[in-house]
């Protein structure tokens, strides 16, 4: 397919803007522009034809069946996108004057009591624009907490269990942190012995998605949060498998003292390709004065407004209030479900545990228990048996049209794959990608070359990440665009993928 | 509830197969302690037409530019969005699909980013961009943590003219990082590049904007120059939109190039989502956070798209990464690619020619005191408007007309200043208007 | 292409995967077999300059695959004496020919004794053979 630069034609045009007969002022010599950006020159025709194409190379949720662990990749309800698009959402300038902009801050101040309910904290801040930058606020929060109380030197670590997230290891180290690991037993919970020989007075506090990337509830979590409260520290909860819990655990009661969400996961906003996402974050009453500025708060019963006066703010993480087009899609989501939003979990966790038990047996399960939201099992017989690792597995589940699961995530378990239905699959689909696993599981042993050299129904085959790295192409070089085809394939295939 | 496609008898059935007596039974590893014994009090379900209605009532109360002639800008613009990038946005290919980590699924999100990269290493003259990162804030922590890697040196230096948004930003981030922020204040509306240099001794980077949050132009290739003396990497924080008759930031010596995206492409939507762009020199692509689509081929030999230097980011590097980002604004980058395919480099310098053309109408129709009349400026610009500025304002608006941006929000000594912005969606009759508006 | 898994037994070893291979008061460092089949074919090396000076047990580069970027973590201290640059240009020597072709510095020994303190080819496999 080509590039829409190899579709451009010169002289050709989609935009005409209005005329005014007004003289265009001279700019310094020194400030003009010399040469013009080599922009796509289209019609529009061409333009609708040539996006039009590339989304039909790309698989969504509508699409089909994703289960990616971690991602909860779940429906995205269409009344969102109309809600999102009305003028006096879209169309609204950030700063406006807060009397022409009541409907937007009481938006936020409702999602905010919403998200407070589930999280079981009472203090909300919305800005983050993604999960991983609410890691990061609340870890600033932690710092400005322990500043404040004149321990900021002292307490300089941050456990995390081995089966992390990639970003809050990142995370830690971006807010000036270190970082200590801390194992997870035979069960699949933390290790607790492990973990009390960690704590002390030198940790800031405790970094942990609960249920875990294993899909498992840690059933000693009431003691380890316990733990860090023992030791004066403070514990922070990764929300990217909140779907399994809502209505039923709140992280609040776990003995959370901050929590973020993703509204990406949990509550629908579209993940557009790769963003945008929304990160907000809820805490405990003693960490609300160091919330980022501006709060949206309330006078009375009826009139919002932007607090600015926050002397103990660790500042703004993000421009204006955050990314408000996300919040109304999650807003409308929730009101749809009312306190019945418990389904949701309940049935994420249903589909979950109905895959893991039809599947189980033909994989390797590294813990035996019941699952959440999400489970993981390992490929690691296939590939001694028959030489087919899960990255096979994924490729292969392609020509069903299927999405692949994560795999290689998390890190513990070898030959990982990591498979998050969500709540709105239909039975009949989870039966199809049970059969299609089983079947996989069939031609590693009798016809092993045929996922060796999977994708078959693809645009393209696996692709060479050894010669996209040492070539470097990361755009489009025009006349001095090089020909990669005429290349050879530069050295062994791709090894791994990464998940989430 | 319509999301869920399960029924009665699917439940009974899996549960079977599941081994349980009820799904109460699957949560049975949840300890009883942190089991939520109530109803979630939260208001009751809404059907489909009740949510539209309720969202309706909420949208209703806010005065959006569909409403009031508006003349806001500072930092977030009301430019013409065409339709064929509502149309594209709409795909659902691209609405719900994730992160391309499997790239024989999504061929067509990594081309579309490839093409965006493209779009923005050649609107800022640099050599390789991410594929977009928060906002235009979040970029200019980013272009911080680059240029402290490739210096090793801790100071940052930014230009009081730089945003006031971002600047808070930085400052945010900064003591986690091990960051000491500076600010060069401003000279009648620019900054001076003497004052810039000094600033700039052991600095890692410089960061100012073109045009700046005043609208007018700075001595951007003169500044970048003081920064290179001084050893600093020179950060232009650039306006998409300016860049069809601006000089691209690559041309004059800068390291990274950076930006909000929104005036290219999307909607004002109160704030977000919009979209940062970073570009950079190719000697700093390994310092970059974010994801980059690179070019490649299949085992068939076939042309295809994967994300690249992947080690780079969280996932793999860990605690060495150079960021934690993961999910960016692939969404409204993609507008903003599209926007700019359906401009063309015609079309952009344009738009660019319009805005400027109207602001200097605009100047000359108000009548009213400059700020800084030395300085040229690009589509915004500042005026007195002889009375407070937020009295003028409530006047205005009470026209039906919001006149602008109060300046002493952010600056002292700015009492009754005004930052007017016009767009290429103003008329010489909405300009018009505003001078009778705002006439003392 | 990678070579068949060695570990000589003329080399010193740590527990990073680093080798040494010491010559009088100069010293060849570079990775081991094991490292490099865990990376996958490498893409990229970082190298240091000439003339820093290197600490046992600290970073003195990178190297990096598709998959994950790697400190190269000195076995024995020292100060660079060269840095072989058929790496720079073709990081996959080093999968080819790991203990040869594909050596990555040369230092100058400041703590020589420390050698006797790394593993010798049996201990090092066994500690692979754990991994």
């Amino acid at each position: 397919m080509k590039l829409i630069y190899e579709r451009s034609q010169e002289g050709r045009r989609a935009s005409a803007l209005p005329k005014h007969d007004l003289p265009v002022p001279e700019l310094p010599e020194e400030l003009r522009r010399e040469r013009p950006p080599r922009l796509p020159e289209l019609s529009e025709p061409e333009l609708v034809r040539h996006f039009t194409s590339l989304s039909t190379r790309t698989f969504g949720i509508d699409t089909g069946f994703y289960p990616l662990g971690s991602c909860t990749m779940k429906h995205n309800p269409r009344v969102n996108e109309r809600v999102v698009n009305l003028p006096g959402f879209r169309d609204l300038h950030p700063l406006q004057e807060e009397e022409g902009s009541q409907g937007a801050l009481e938006l936020m101040w409702r999602l905010q009591e919403i998200l407070a309910e589930v999280a079981g904290l009472p203090a909300v801040s919305l800005q983050p624009a993604a999960g991983s930058q609410g890691e990061l606020t609340g870890l600033m929060l932690m710092r400005a907490y322990f500043t404040d109380r004149g321990e900021g030197e002292t307490r300089r670590k941050i456990v995390i269990p081995d089966t992390a997230h990639g970003t809050n290891p990142a995370s830690v180290t971006m807010s000036g942190y270190e970082l200590t690991h801390v194992q997870t037993d035979p069960r699949g919970n933390i290790d607790v012995d492990d973990l009390r020989a960690k704590v002390d007075e030198g940790t800031a506090g405790l970094m942990l998605t609960n249920p875990s990337t294993l899909g498992l509830f840690d059933e000693n979590i009431e003691e380890i949060t316990r733990i860090f409260h023992d030791a004066g520290a403070l514990t922070y909860y990764d929300g990217a498998n909140l779907n399994a819990v809502c209505g039923i655990s709140r992280p609040g009661d776990m003995g959370f003292d901050i929590i973020h969400f993703n509204l990406h996961k949990t509550f629908s906003q579209p993940h557009g390709g790769g963003g945008p996402g929304g990160g907000p974050i809820a805490v405990r009453d003693l960490l609300e004065p160091f919330l980022p500025v501006p709060a949206v708060v309330r006078d009375g019963e009826e009139v919002f407004r932007l607090d600015h006066d926050r002397p103990k703010t660790i500042g703004k993480v993000r421009g204006y209030c955050g990314p408000f087009g996300v919040f109304v899609r999650s807003y409308a989501y929730i009101r749809a479900f009312g306190p019945g939003l418990r389904e949701m979990s309940e049935a994420a966790v249903l589909n979950a545990n109905y895959l893991l038990a039809r599947l189980k047996d033909a994989y390797e399960l590294p813990y035996d228990r019941l699952c959440m939201h999400e489970f993981v099992l390992s490929a690691r017989q296939l590939k001694r048996e028959h030489g087919i690792t899960a990255l096979d597995v994924a490729k292969r589940l392609m020509d069903y049209d299927f999405h692949p699961p994560t795999v290689y995530f998390p890190l513990v378990v070898p030959e990982a794959l990591m498979i998050e239905p969500t709540e709105t699959e239909a039975k009949e689909t989870l039966d199809e990608f049970v059969e299609a696993m089983l079947e996989i599981v069939r031609d590693a042993a009798e016809r092993p070359e045929l996922l060796k050299e999977a994708p078959h129904h693809r645009p393209v085959g696996r692709v060479d990440e050894v010669k996209a790295a040492k070539r470097g192409v990361m755009r489009y070089l025009f006349d001095k665009h090089p020909n990669l085809s005429a290349e050879p394939t530069a050295g062994r295939q791709l090894e791994a993928q990464k998940g989430a | 509830m319509s999301y869920l496609s399960l029924t009665e008898r699917d439940r009974d059935e899996m549960l079977a197969v599941i081994g349980v007596e009820s799904i109460d039974e699957l949560f049975r590893d949840i300890p009883k302690g942190v089991r939520f014994p109530r109803e979630l009090d939260l208001e009751r379900a809404l059907s489909e037409q009740e949510i539209v209605t309720h969202l309706e009532k909420l949208a209703a109360k806010n005065v959006d530019t569909g409403r009031e002639l508006s003349f806001l800008g500072a930092g977030i613009y009301d430019h013409y969005v065409p339709a064929v990038v509502d149309a594209v946005l709409q795909r659902g290919e691209f609405l719900t699909a994730y992160t391309p980590y499997q790239p024989e699924m999504s061929q067509g999100v990594l081309q579309s980013i490839f093409e965006y990269q493209t779009a923005i290493c050649e609107l800022t003259g640099m050599d390789v961009s991410n594929a977009s990162g928060y906002d235009g804030t979040t970029v200019a922590a980013d272009a911080c943590f680059v240029a402290k890697h490739v210096t090793g040196r801790s100071r940052i230096v930014l230009a009081e003219t730089l945003s006031p948004q971002v600047r808070q930003v930085v400052k945010t981030y900064a003591p986690g990082f091990g960051l000491e922020v500076v600010e060069v204040p401003h000279r009648d509306g620019v900054t001076d590049p003497d004052e810039l240099a000094t600033a700039a001794r052991d600095a890692a980077c410089v960061i100012f904007q073109q045009p700046n949050f005043f609208g007018c132009l700075e001595p951007a290739p003169d500044l970048a120059a003081a920064a290179n003396d001084a050893g600093a990497l020179p950060v232009a924080h650039v306006d998409p939109v300016s860049l069809g008759v601006l000089e691209a930031p690559g041309a004059y010596g800068c390291a990274l190039a950076i930006g909000e995206g929104q005036a290219s492409g999307n909607y004002q939507s109160y704030g977000g989502p919009h979209y940062g762009f970073l570009a950079a020199r190719s000697d700093y692509v390994r310092r970059m956070p974010g994801r980059i689509v690179g070019e490649t081929t299949d085992v068939e030999g076939r042309r295809a798209y994967v994300l690249t230097l992947q080690t780079r980011e969280q996932h793999i590097r860990r605690e060495k990464a150079t960021s934690n980002i993961t999910t960016n604004q692939t969404l409204l980058a993609l507008a903003g690619l599209v926007h700019l395919s359906w401009l063309g480099p015609q079309g952009l310098r344009e738009q660019g020619e319009t805005c400027m053309a109207l602001a200097a109408y605009a100047k000359d129709q108000l009548g009213l005191p400059l700020v800084f009349p030395e300085q040229a400026t690009f589509k915004e610009f500042a005026i007195h408007a002889g009375r407070p500025a937020e009295e003028a304002i409530r006047a205005a608006r009470k026209q039906g007309v919001h006149p602008g941006y109060a300046l002493k929000r952010d600056y002292a000594g700015l009492e009754d200043a005004l930052l007017v912005c016009v767009t290429e969606k103003r008329t010489r009759e909405d300009i018009d208007r505003l001078a009778e508006v705002l006439a003392p | 292409m990678a070579a068949a898994e060695s570990y000589p037994d003329d080399l010193h070893y740590n527990a990073e995967h680093d080798w040494a291979r010491v010559e009088g008061d100069e010293a060849t460092l570079g990775i081991t077999w094991f490292a490099q089949d865990s990376l996958g074919e490498l893409v990229h090396y970082e190298p240091p300059e000439e003339g820093a000076e290197v600490t046992k047990g600290t970073s003195y580069g990178e190297v990096e695959s598709v998959k994950a970027v790697s400190d190269l973590i000195a076995p024995v201290s020292g100060v660079i004496v060269e840095v072989n640059a058929k790496v720079v240009d073709e990081p996959e020597t080093v999968n080819e020919d790991s203990y040869g072709e594909g050596w990555l510095v040369r230092i100058r020994l400041t703590e020589p004794s420390e050698a006797d303190e790394l593993m010798d080819a049996a201990a090092y496999k066994s500690f692979v053979a754990e991994q």
